[in-house]
């Protein structure tokens, strides 16, 4: 491991990285050639394509972990799709609180990013791509589209790429400030210009996607993955990483209490005391409290939980949390746990999308019902009333995995750090809450579930 | 400010007394600059409907305009074949289209997790004294900042991250705050 090179930051450091003229001289754009240039003799095919990136193992970088070549394959066929086309969207609305690893690719290495998703294009027969970007990143954008601009001049983009007989566009669509739209079919319904409601799957956008057509959604630091595993081969890849089911390098994002947070690369599956090492360890040399392991919809572990994990999907899951963005959240010592999940409820309740009962009521109450905890207010009762009602918004009840999100850490963080919670209320001279009202709102919480079903 | 569906409008005072579709006036009638106009064109190049093109289109009406008024929001609407309705709902279901006036500087605080554990609503609170007591999303009586509070800004190693108009700020502390804010001119 000693021996690992970084990949995805290779070139994040150097002088005028951004330039296509130091990505070429980098060795930039050699895949994209080869391939094209492939095509026409048969050497590289869409499907061989597809076969290399299945191959290579890779995952899906935005948080869930999907294999990338299998996502690739739900894309129905020429003969079924008819004359519609397939589109490419690469997902690039990090907003996961915790979240920064795409932002430093897009402003350090756009170009790595778009030769990503010209190789993904080519293997999914696509003729525009969007980089979905999200609003806030108003440099990204810029950097991006200059990007894409010298890609045309330089005859990478557009009619007849590079002789190939290949078109293809792409196009980067701002945002403006919504955490849901990262849920791909939000991500979708925005793109077409409507608020960003997540769609009820099946279909799935691999088969209806945006403009009712055959659609991939991929992350950014995936599609940056794809451009390297076409430059090196599966086997390369596929020997970085801890198995066969966690390959390749990874980008760790590192905040809260430590003494050098930023973006680590690592291979897939370094241990979290390892990745601790190399951020220059505890703040102040204070003592781990916790980590939310993977953004903040990720349930939270304890010190003792999460030190020897090895930071991969199946690692992470393994000790009953999840890689998600790979968001590392440290908490120290002084960490207050009941205003840290106060503030997480804070933001799923305000970016609750609206569409589902249990998730548009339940967030702004669980949020509510904490911030009279930590004001002093609360009482007994409430602790396990917050875990009551966020045990009834989840369970699949919800048209996205939002609600999932939401409630992750609450139903973590009370069990694990019970005594915090109690304290405020214990001390709290106030009746809080009257147990009644509160009884009230969870059982209307589960009757509009129920509703929610039939949705 | 962030928010979906499921925010009130709460950081944004003196808005929306109710009118046709909720949105203030500007009291003036409104068109595209030749440049605007220009850069609109080229967008409508870009996707397979007209539609699709609405929220760089209110973008390009913002950087014209400066805030999304009832006019912006009906003349979008015009030129894309969409009802003012439509847009407004997407107008108020992103949190980055102001529905008001906004001061030249517009200082946004990050107060998510990472920037909540390193001090950021401190941060956010003394900004707004130092700016003369200002309420989450009032601008100064001079115009020249509204001070709101947003949600990760994808900086969270550079906590508190803050971000003002378009421009990224790293670990704005109670410390070198004064010395930030002196530099917004
Ligand atoms: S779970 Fe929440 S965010 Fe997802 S669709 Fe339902 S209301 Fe919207
Ligand atoms: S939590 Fe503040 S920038 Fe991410």
């Amino acid at each position: 491991m000693s021996d690992f090179q970084p990949v995805l930051s290779a070139r994040l450091g150097k002088k005028n990285s951004c330039a296509l003229a130091t990505y070429v001289a980098d060795g930039g754009y050699a895949s994209w050639k080869k391939v094209l240039a492939g095509s026409k003799t048969g050497e590289w095919t869409p499907a061989k394509v597809t076969d290399v990136v299945k191959a290579s193992g890779l995952r899906g970088r935005g948080g869930a972990g999907f294999p990338t070549g299998m996502k690739w394959t739900f894309v129905p066929p020429k003969e079924k799709r008819g004359a519609k086309p397939v589109y490419l969207l690469c997902n690039a609305d990090e907003s996961e609180p915790g979240t920064f690893k795409d932002r430093i690719l897009i402003e350090k290495d756009p170009h790595q990013i778009l030769e990503g998703m010209m190789l993904a294009s080519f293997a999914l027969d696509v003729k525009h791509a969007y980089i979905y970007i999200r609003g806030e990143m108003v440099h990204g954008a810029e950097i991006l589209n200059a990007a894409i601009d010298e890609a045309y001049a330089a005859g990478l983009l557009g009619k007849n790429v590079l002789g190939s007989g290949m078109d293809l566009d792409l196009t980067v669509h701002r945002g403006a400030g919504a955490y849901i739209c990262g849920e791909e079919t939000a991500l979708i319904e925005s793109l077409e210009g409507k608020r960003g409601h997540p769609r009820i799957k099946p279909p799935f956008p691999a088969v209806s996607g945006v403009w009712n057509a055959p659609t991939v959604v991929n992350n950014v630091e995936t599609l940056c993955c794809v451009k390297h595993i076409l430059d090196r081969g599966a086997d390369w890849f596929k020997g970085i990483g801890r198995n066969e089911r966690n390959t390749g390098p990874k980008l760790y994002c590192v905040s809260g209490h430590v003494e050098k947070p930023g973006v680590y690369e690592a291979p897939m599956g370094i241990p979290f005391k390892d990745l601790l090492a190399m951020c220059g360890g505890m703040k102040g040399g204070r003592k781990l409290k916790a980590v939310i392991p993977g953004g903040s919809s990720a349930p939270m572990l304890t010190a003792a939980e999460i030190i020897d994990v090895p930071l991969d999907f199946d690692g992470v899951a393994a000790a009953k949390s999840m890689l998600g963005s790979a968001a590392i959240i440290v908490m120290d010592e002084t960490t207050d746990m009941p205003k840290a999940v106060t503030n997480i409820a804070k933001f799923y309740a305000h970016e609750s999308c609206g569409q589902c009962t249990p998730c548009r009521e339940g967030t702004p109450w669980l949020h509510k019902m904490l911030k009279r905890i930590v004001a002093g207010q609360g009482k007994k009762a409430d602790v396990e009333m917050l875990l009551q009602v966020a045990g009834q918004m989840g369970n699949g009840m919800t048209i996205c995995v939002f609600a999932d999100a939401a409630i992750a850490p609450v139903l973590s963080a009370i069990p694990k750090f019970r005594e915090e919670f109690e304290a405020y209320v214990t001390k709290s001279a106030s009746p809080g809450f009257d147990q009644p009202a509160a009884a009230g709102i969870t059982s209307k919480v589960a009757e509009r579930t129920a509703e929610g079903m039939h949705s | 400010m962030s928010g979906g569906a499921n925010t009130p409008v709460e950081t944004l005072p003196g808005q929306p007394p109710v009118g046709e579709h909720g949105a203030l006036s500007c009291g003036k009638e409104l068109s595209f600059s030749p440049g605007a106009e220009a850069r609109f064109a080229r967008l409508l190049t870009r996707y397979p409907t007209k539609q699709a093109a609405l929220l760089p289109t209110l973008w390009i009406a913002q950087e014209e305009w400066g805030w999304i008024s009832r006019e912006a929001v009906d003349y979008v609407a015009t030129r894309l074949g969409l009802s003012s309705a439509f847009v407004w709902g997407v107008v108020t279901f992103y949190t980055m289209y102001n529905r008001a006036p906004v001061g030249r500087h517009l200082i946004q605080v990050c107060t998510s997790i990472s920037c909540h554990l390193n001090g950021a609503e401190e941060v956010f609170h003394a900004c707004r004294k130092k700016l003369g007591d200002l309420k989450p999303g009032q601008t100064s009586a001079d115009g020249k900042f509204t001070v709101v509070e947003v949600e990760c800004l994808a900086q969270c190693d550079k906590a508190p991250a803050v971000m003002v108009n378009g421009d990224d700020h790293a670990r704005i502390t109670l410390e070198n705050l004064d010395a930030f804010l002196s530099e917004l001119k």
